[in-house]
This record gives C-alpha cells, sequence and structure tokens, in this order.
C-alpha cells in the first residue's frame, strides 16, 4: 500500500518535474526567436523541411476527407431536402473542425516524430554537446528556427487542407451526385462567416502548431540519449500531441462556439 | 598562475562518487594528460571544465574565471577560447566536412565566404583531410572523423583544447600522425592542451605532466618519468597494463566459481 503510494507520487513528482522543464525550454526557445529575424535563413531550410515536405500528405488527406464529408452530408441533408446547403455543412466543418484538427494530426504524425528523432538523435551523437562546447547554443540555433517554422507551416498547411477539402466535397457534390454548383458555392458563401468560422479556425491551428512544435522539440531535446531513449520520445511525440490537439480542440470550441 | 584550477571537486551521479576533492593545475603552454581506467570519469573531468556540467562541491577556474559562477553569455564568451575533442567527433551529420569545420568560423564571425573557405583548407590540410571536404559526416570512419573535429575544434584559434580519448580507434599511421599533430598545435599555436586517456605509451610520449585517477581521487601525479618510477604497486600496473594487481578487473561481485556452482537460475 506504502509502496503504491510512494510510486505514486514518485511518478507524480517526475510529471511536473518533466512539465517545468519543458516550460523552461519554451522560454529559452521563446528569448531566441527574436534574433533568427536577423538569420531568418535558418528559417527558411526549416520551413522546407518541417513545413513543405508535409504539405503531400495534407493535401491526399484533405481532399479524401472532403470528399467523406461530401457523400455523409449529402446522405443526411437529401431526407430534408436540403441538399443545396451541402457547401455550408462541408465548408463549416472543414474550417471550424476538422481542417484545424486533422491537419494538427496528421503534422504531428509527420512533422513533430521527424523533429523529435532529429533533435534526439543529435543530442545522442553528441552533435548539440558539440555546439555548446563551440560557444553555440543549440537551443537558439537548432531548436528555435524550427520552432518558428511550426509555429509558421501549421496554420498554411491547415488552410490548404481546408481549401482542397472544400474541393473534394464539390466534386462528390456536384460531380457524382448532381448538386447544383450555384448553390454549392453561393450557400457556402453566404452563411461561412470571416470572423466567426474563418479566423476561429486559424486561431486553432495556430495553438495547435505552438503545442505540437512544442512537444516534438521538448521529447527530442529530453530524451534518453540511446536509439532506443529517442524511438520511445518519437512515440510520446505522437501520443502526447493527439491528447494536446484534441483536449485544447475542446477547450477552444467552447470558448468560440460554446456562449457559456 | 595555472590556465585551469581546479580546488576540491566533488561530483555524484547519484549516490556515487565520480569525483571526491580532487586538486588539478593545467599549465599555460603545456600538454597536460588526465590518465586513469575507463569509467574513472574522464569524460565527465572535461565537461566540468567546459561549464556542462556543474560540480557537488568545490571549483574550477579556467582563465581565472571560475566556469560555474558565469553568466550564460560570459560562459559561451568563454567557451569560445576553449576547443573541445569528443571522443565520438560529434560532427554535424547533416552538412558535409567542409561545413563542419566552417561551422564555428561562420557563427562567430562575420569573415567574408573567400577567407572561409582559406581558413578551412589550411585547418583541414593540417589533418590530412584537404580532400575529403565533400564528404559527408556519415562517410566517415572513426579516425577520420576524429581529425575533422580537431581540425574544428582550432579554427578559433582557442586558448586551450581538450581531447577526450584522441587516439581510441586510429590506425598506427594516423595514430603517429595525430600524436606529432597534437605536439606541434601546441607548439605553434602556444594552445594549452589537456589530453584524457587510457592509452598510456602514446599519452606519455607527448604529455608534460601526467594526473592518474582512480576511485574518485587523483592517486599519482608528475613528470611521464616520475610516473614511471612511481614506487606504487598501482601506478605500475596501469603505467605496464599489467592484468593482475590492485585495480581490479573484474566488476566487483561474488565469486566466479562460486557463481558457476551455486547461482540461481533467473527467468
Ligand atoms: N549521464 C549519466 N548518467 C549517469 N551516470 C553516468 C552518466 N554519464 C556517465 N556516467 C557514469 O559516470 C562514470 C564516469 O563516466 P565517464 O566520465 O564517461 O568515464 P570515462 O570517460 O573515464 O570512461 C561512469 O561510471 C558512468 O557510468
Ligand atoms: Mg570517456
Amino acid at each position: 500500500m506504502i509502496d503504491t503510494i510512494r510510486s505514486l507520487g514518485r511518478w507524480g513528482l517526475g510529471v511536473f518535474e518533466r512539465l517545468g522543464r519543458g516550460h523552461l525550454l519554451l522560454l529559452e526557445i521563446l528569448r531566441g526567436v527574436p534574433e533568427l529575424f536577423l538569420r531568418f535563413s535558418l528559417v527558411i531550410q526549416q520551413l522546407s523541411s518541417v513545413g513543405v515536405h508535409s504539405v503531400l500528405i495534407i493535401l491526399i488527406s484533405g481532399l479524401f476527407v472532403g470528399m467523406v464529408l461530401g457523400l455523409q452530408g449529402y446522405n443526411t441533408l437529401v431526407d430534408f431536402g436540403a441538399e443545396e446547403s451541402l457547401g455550408v455543412l462541408v465548408a463549416l466543418s472543414l474550417v471550424r473542425e476538422l481542417g484545424p484538427v486533422v491537419s494538427a494530426l496528421l503534422f504531428a504524425g509527420r512533422a513533430g516524430s521527424a523533429l523529435t528523432a532529429e533533435i534526439g538523435l543529435m543530442k545522442s551523437t553528441e552533435q548539440l554537446s558539440g555546439m555548446e562546447m563551440m560557444a553555440v547554443d543549440p537551443v537558439r540555433r537548432v531548436l528555435a528556427p524550427r520552432f518558428l517554422a511550426g509555429f509558421i507551416s501549421m496554420p498554411l498547411l491547415a488552410a490548404i487542407f481546408s481549401a482542397v477539402g472544400i474541393f473534394g466535397g464539390f466534386l462528390v457534390g456536384h460531380g457524382l451526385l448532381g448538386v447544383d454548383d450555384g448553390a454549392f458555392w453561393s450557400q457556402m458563401q453566404a452563411k461561412t462567416d470571416w470572423y466567426e468560422d474563418v479566423l476561429n479556425g486559424v486561431i486553432k491551428s495556430i495553438v495547435f502548431g505552438f503545442v505540437v512544435t512544442w512537444i516534438a522539440l521538448f521529447e527530442g531535446y529530453d530524451a534518453t540519449p540511446t536509439s532506443e531513449g529517442v524511438g520511445r520520445a518519437t512515440t510520446r511525440t505522437v501520443v502526447h500531441s493527439a491528447f494536446a490537439i484534441l483536449g485544447l480542440d475542446f477547450v477552444l470550441t467552447a470558448l468560440m462556439f460554446g456562449d457559456v | 598562475m595555472p590556465l585551469v584550477k581546479i580546488r576540491d571537486l566533488h561530483f555524484y551521479r547519484g549516490n556515487r562518487a565520480i569525483f571526491d576533492g580532487v586538486n588539478i593545475d593545467i599549465h599555460r603552454g603545456k600538454i597536460t594528460a588526465i590518465m586513469g581506467p575507463s569509467g574513472t570519469g574522464k569524460t565527465t573531468l572535461l565537461r566540468l571544465i567546459g561549464g556542462q556540467l556543474h560540480p557537488d562541491k568545490g571549483t574550477i577556474e579556467v582563465d581565472g574565471q571560475n566556469v560555474h559562477t558565469l553568466s550564460h553569455s560570459e560562459l559561451y564568451e568563454l567557451r569560445k577560447r576553449m576547443g573541445m575533442l569528443f571522443q565520438s567527433g560529434a560532427l554535424l551529420t547533416d552538412i558535409n566536412v567542409f561545413d563542419n569545420v566552417a561551422f564555428p568560423i561562420r557563427e562567430h564571425t562575420k569573415l567574408p565566404e573567400t577567407m572561409v573557405r582559406d581558413l578551412v583548407l589550411m585547418k583541414l590540410q593540417s589533418v590530412g583531410l584537404r580532400c575529403a571536404r565533400n564528404l559527408m559526416a556519415s562517410e566517415l570512419s572513426g579516425g577520420m572523423a576524429r581529425r575533422v573535429a580537431l581540425a574544428r575544434a582550432v579554427t578559433l584559434d582557442p586558448m586551450m583544447i581538450m581531447y577526450d580519448e584522441p587516439f581510441t580507434g586510429q590506425d598506427p599511421i594516423s595514430m603517429g600522425t595525430l600524436v606529432n599533430l597534437i605536439h606541434r598545435m601546441n607548439d605553434a599555436m602556444g594552445l594549452t592542451s589537456v589530453i584524457v586517456s587510457h592509452d598510456v605509451a602514446e599519452t606519455a610520449e607527448i604529455a608534460d605532466y601526467i594526473y592518474l585517477l582512480s576511485g574518485g581521487k587523483v592517486i599519482e601525479k608528475g613528470s611521464p618519468v616520475q610516473l614511471k618510477r612511481s614506487s606504487s604497486q598501482w601506478v605500475q600496473q596501469f603505467m605496464q597494463g599489467l592484468p593482475d594487481g590492485p585495480v581490479p578487473f573484474h566488476y566487483p561481485g561474488t565469486d566466479f566459481s562460486d557463481d558457476l556452482l551455486n547461482g540461481e537460475v533467473s527467468a
């Protein structure tokens, strides 16, 4: 009994210690961000490997998610004779929810895990220590550019996801199921509010980008410097990111649309 | 005044004392070797000097500055004047040999690329790898990587350089050149060198002064000649590489025959 309590306590302390380290690291990273504007080439490089390399998976997934939305939405709406509202349904689902959330989950799996593995490997091969001894701060030189790149990429990827998804919904709705294209687009435009829907979606994806990149970088930087440790850290990045995205999504949705 | 002054150094890993009251002086312009069996904390000592680890007690001064009371930026200023050669080389794996050696120059100076190129080629020439400059770090053997790392460690002309096991993994030819190189750099560039090693012969050949570490303490110190004449059995065993003596080869535990005959079979 005592042992159980003791190990529970130790586990709790461990969790809080990691949380503390994570926040300290975040502070250090943020402190390194301003000077990046003087060396923006470092960020550009990372935008390519963090952002551009995630575009393909975002395009393909977005298209299919949109197509499924088109099919499912049509089946429901047609019972009420409201199939012309398909555009609204597809657009709102994507812009408010699925765009930010699904693209963030994909981003965590594609870019987040890669970031963790890369940083963890640099740690286990002493590249980060080596930099420190060359008087180059790895947090500023390695982590900060990656952080900024992730932060910038995420909203853009979410926007691409939503745009492609809407196109996919249109393909199915108009091409396959024969919804009137004029009604599809005009209803969508009329019922989608710039501030209420689009901006809130963008805010969500900015928050997700911040959190996922932070988790990924921290897990890599904090990884046990062995191949096993880096593997475990990579898994943790994906799992923790998924929890964080879905949990935060609930909180943000409640704040934005809950009217509480 | 010594360049590095270590006083009453205590450092623990968990409950285990890695250093238990160590005093070391590293004099300017000299090659000082820190020797001891593996696992005694030689790498740990270099990390303490470089400010990557913090002592639990005692002080380390480098060039008159207490490494562990410096602010972040002061520590980084100091590190610009310290070179360190990691056991693994610690080269950046996503760029090639040339860019690795150019890395500290590009990070710390605003020299034009033509000068960077000249500097890098000079340093690579001195370690015999000028023509390997387009290889990626992952395409190098361990010995080559160490030499590239050496070139990189001296690009900013530091006041001191710390070598972690520079001789392990070198073939006889590059071993010879490396011993020469360390010696030459020390004299020509007015460097202060610290070599951490358990390769007795090579180290004794170039060191001016040797500290022998074991069990968290300095067991013996002196010039190579003094150490070879030491009356301590421990020192004799280590310097001559004898298998048996006061230093046990085996990790402490139960008797071997007992273990074979009576050991419980686990899982
Ligand atoms: N990160 C670490 N955590 C816990 N123990 C460590 C760590 N690094 C090294 N040690 C222990 O500290 C001791 C000294 O290590 P090290 O300085 O690498 O020895 P050496 O370089 O002399 O072979 C070893 O017994 C090692 O097990
Ligand atoms: Mg070592």
